[in-house]
């Protein structure tokens, strides 16, 4: 039986007081993927940042358990080394900070530069390893810079939010290879270690990245689980108002 | 041989001038502290140098156990200047006063980038001549490695006087670093220091200048730079140790066309620092081009950081950039960006901003494991880091290092 990553507990959380997420609930294995699909401002975001710890997402009832321990007590930064790693739609520019220093710092001395050199290749950072960390950035810059940081991390649950959004057609197919090196698609299903949780709107992304479960998340709960493909062809088709349905 | 009407006349202003208070900073009480001092003997074997001189100078970045890197080195303790040696044929490194004497032309650039009455300090190095260091870079002449000045401040109380001349002469290039010190017994002194540079045409300096005083000392540096037709002047200055008092402004003149001149400051004041730092250029030559660039961090004390580019010129180009960071205490920032215009087709820019460590910024960082001390050190190191164009890589690397060090001691 596969040893579970990522169990979400009866989860609730507010934003400055604001409440955004009430009961959710689920589970995630070691090797799997699972899709978050829903409307923007309906608390995916928020679910993400919360799994990693974001000081200002306030959990006021509920547990997340990483691998058999409640993290909710810990800092970002030891749900980091615990192996939890995330990938920002929006990151912040750091001025100053070069995104060579942010790779080599992400990987806290387990590669040598050999090995982050090709990470640098393998993301196409190479023209950006001396510019600040993320200043200037066009999306797919960006989505490819925070996937060199995963690689070089080497976290054991990745969430990604919206890996796909900003990318042109061409970085979409590389954003894709990125991700299944990440969660060791190439492996077969037994031998993976790694999990993902990835928030996806178009779902793009489910065109190049396998993915065992989908949910969609309104109104700040899950509110239906099932198989990804399917549920995004509901979407495409009948829209959000269909997945509405099912809770009234 | 020497203008005597010339020096009468440089007297009489200085004399005029005696009283005169800066127009910014906090007015000194020259008459605190003492003026004169015993002569140090001269130190052929800088290595015989005592170990506390010596580490002092080696945190201002000035280095006397191997001197094999620098193309010359000269070293002023109180008013002596107890070495000076230059290891190459088309590079002068000697005292002031022994130039003085050598050059009866010298005369001509005495007291021409900066005004002998620009104010009481000004007017006491006049007046109270202590020496000060001559570098010069022959026409065509160019440094293979840095030119090491070390102005240092043993005596207790003292007011250093030191009046320095620099000249790159036509199509030469001077790489040259200062370190400012004193001995590390925390004692109160003042140091109040010329510099005059000369950058004529083609010819480049790039001036390095690391302070390292005691917090008790006073400080009033006036620096003046007149750069003619394609001249470059790289100035990168250095403050991350306290200081009780220290206001600087040196003015660049960029009277020749083409000229590019870059001040880069990198500051840090800890608790009970009070410093007002700027830079000026002034762009007469047409396409001549200018950056200041500041990086202000307090712990706690006191920085005005100032900065003024005027245009006079067709095409002429300048951008002003000042950046503060409060990171912990009671410390203000009040940075002072001016431009002035006189000309259509001028292009001038400033950005300034003055806040503390955006809290999404050290998140981020943390987010990839570092703990949130090693965030703030990473984003301080970042904020720290000015690109610095056209240094040998030994002194870009001297540069780094020096700021390294010193973070260990505010962060």
């Amino acid at each position: 039986m596969a040893e579970t990553m990522l169990e979400i507990k009866d989860l609730a959380v507010e934003v400055a007081g604001r409440p955004i997420l009430h009961d959710v609930n689920f589970t995630i294995n070691a090797g799997e993927t699972h899709v978050l699909f829903g409307p923007n401002g309906n608390g995916k975001t928020t679910l993400l940042m919360t799994i990693m710890g974001a000081p200002r997402y306030k959990v006021t009832r509920g547990r997340i358990i990483f691998r058999d321990q409640d993290i909710l007590s810990l800092p970002m930064d030891e749900r980091a080394r615990l192996g939890i790693g995330m990938s920002m739609q929006r990151p912040p520019v750091v001025r100053g900070v070069k995104t060579r220093d942010m790779v080599t710092a992400c990987a806290r001395g387990r590669e040598s530069d050999e090995e982050l050199n090709t990470i640098v290749q393998a993301t196409n950072l190479t023209e950006l390893v001396e510019r600040d960390i993320n200043y200037g950035f066009s999306g797919g810059e960006i989505k490819r810079s925070e996937l060199a940081q995963l690689l070089a991390q080497k976290p054991d649950l990745i969430l990604l939010d919206e890996p796909e959004s900003g990318v042109d057609l061409v970085n979409i197919a590389l954003i894709g290879r990125l991700i299944n090196d990440l969660l060791q698609k190439k492996q077969p299903i037994r031998d993976r270690k790694r999990s993902g949780l990835v928030i996806t709107h178009t779902g793009h992304i489910l065109d190049y990245v396998d993915a065992r479960t989908g949910y969609v998340l309104l109104d700040g709960t899950i509110i239906c689980e099932g198989d990804p493909h399917e549920i995004l062809k509901t979407i495409v088709k009948k829209g959000y108002q269909e997945c509405r349905k099912c809770v009234t | 041989m020497r203008d005597l009407n010339s020096e009468k006349t440089r007297k009489e202003k200085a004399k005029t001038a005696a009283v005169k208070q800066a127009r910014f900073g906090n007015d000194i009480d020259l008459n605190r502290y003492e003026h004169a001092a015993e002569n140090v003997p001269y130190y052929e074997d800088l290595s015989k140098l005592p170990g506390d001189a010596r580490q002092q100078m080696l945190q201002s970045g000035v280095t006397v156990d191997d001197v094999r890197q620098r193309s010359g080195t000269i070293i002023q303790m109180d008013h002596s200047v107890i070495h000076s040696l230059s290891s190459q044929a088309d590079i002068e490194v000697m005292s002031t006063q022994k130039a003085l004497e050598k050059y009866d032309w010298l005369a001509a650039y005495y007291w021409k980038a900066v005004a002998v009455d620009a104010d009481k300090y000004t007017a006491h190095v006049e007046l109270n001549p202590g020496n000060g260091y001559f570098i010069r870079a022959l026409p065509g002449g160019k440094s293979t490695f840095p030119v090491q000045a070390c102005l240092y401040i043993g005596k207790k109380n003292l007011a250093q006087s030191v009046h320095n001349i620099i000249i790159a002469e036509e199509g030469s290039e001077l790489h040259i670093i200062t370190g400012c010190t004193t001995s590390p017994r925390e004692e109160p002194a003042m140091h109040l220091g010329v510099s005059e540079f000369y950058i004529k045409k083609g010819a480049k300096i790039s001036f390095t200048m690391i302070h390292n005083w005691s917090p008790e000392t006073d400080v009033r540096p006036r620096t003046g730079i007149i750069i003619e037709d394609g001249g470059i002047y790289l100035s990168n200055y250095v403050i991350m140790k306290p200081v009780k008092s220290l206001q600087a402004n040196p003015l660049a003149r960029c009277i020749g066309e083409n000229t590019v001149t870059r001040f880069n400051s990198i500051v840090v004041a800890p608790p009970g620092s009070n410093m007002d730092l700027g830079s000026q250029v002034i762009l007469d030559g047409k396409g001549s081009r200018t950056e200041i660039i500041s990086r202000a961090i307090t712990t706690g004390g006191s920085i005005t950081a100032r900065g003024y580019i005027e245009g006079n010129a067709p095409d002429v180009k300048g951008h002003l950039e000042c950046r503060g960071l409060i990171l912990k205490g009671e410390g203000h920032i009040h940075a002072i960006p001016e431009l002035k215009g006189n000309l259509a087709g001028i292009d001038l820019s400033h950005e300034a901003a003055v806040g503390k460590i955006a809290e999404e910024e050290v998140e981020y960082l943390m987010m990839r494991g570092l703990t949130r001390d090693e965030a703030t050190a990473t984003i301080v190191r970042g904020f720290l880091h000015v690109d610095i164009e056209g240094l040998p890589p030994g002194l870009s690397q001297q540069i780094k290092q020096t700021i390294e060090d010193a973070e260990k001691d505010f962060m």
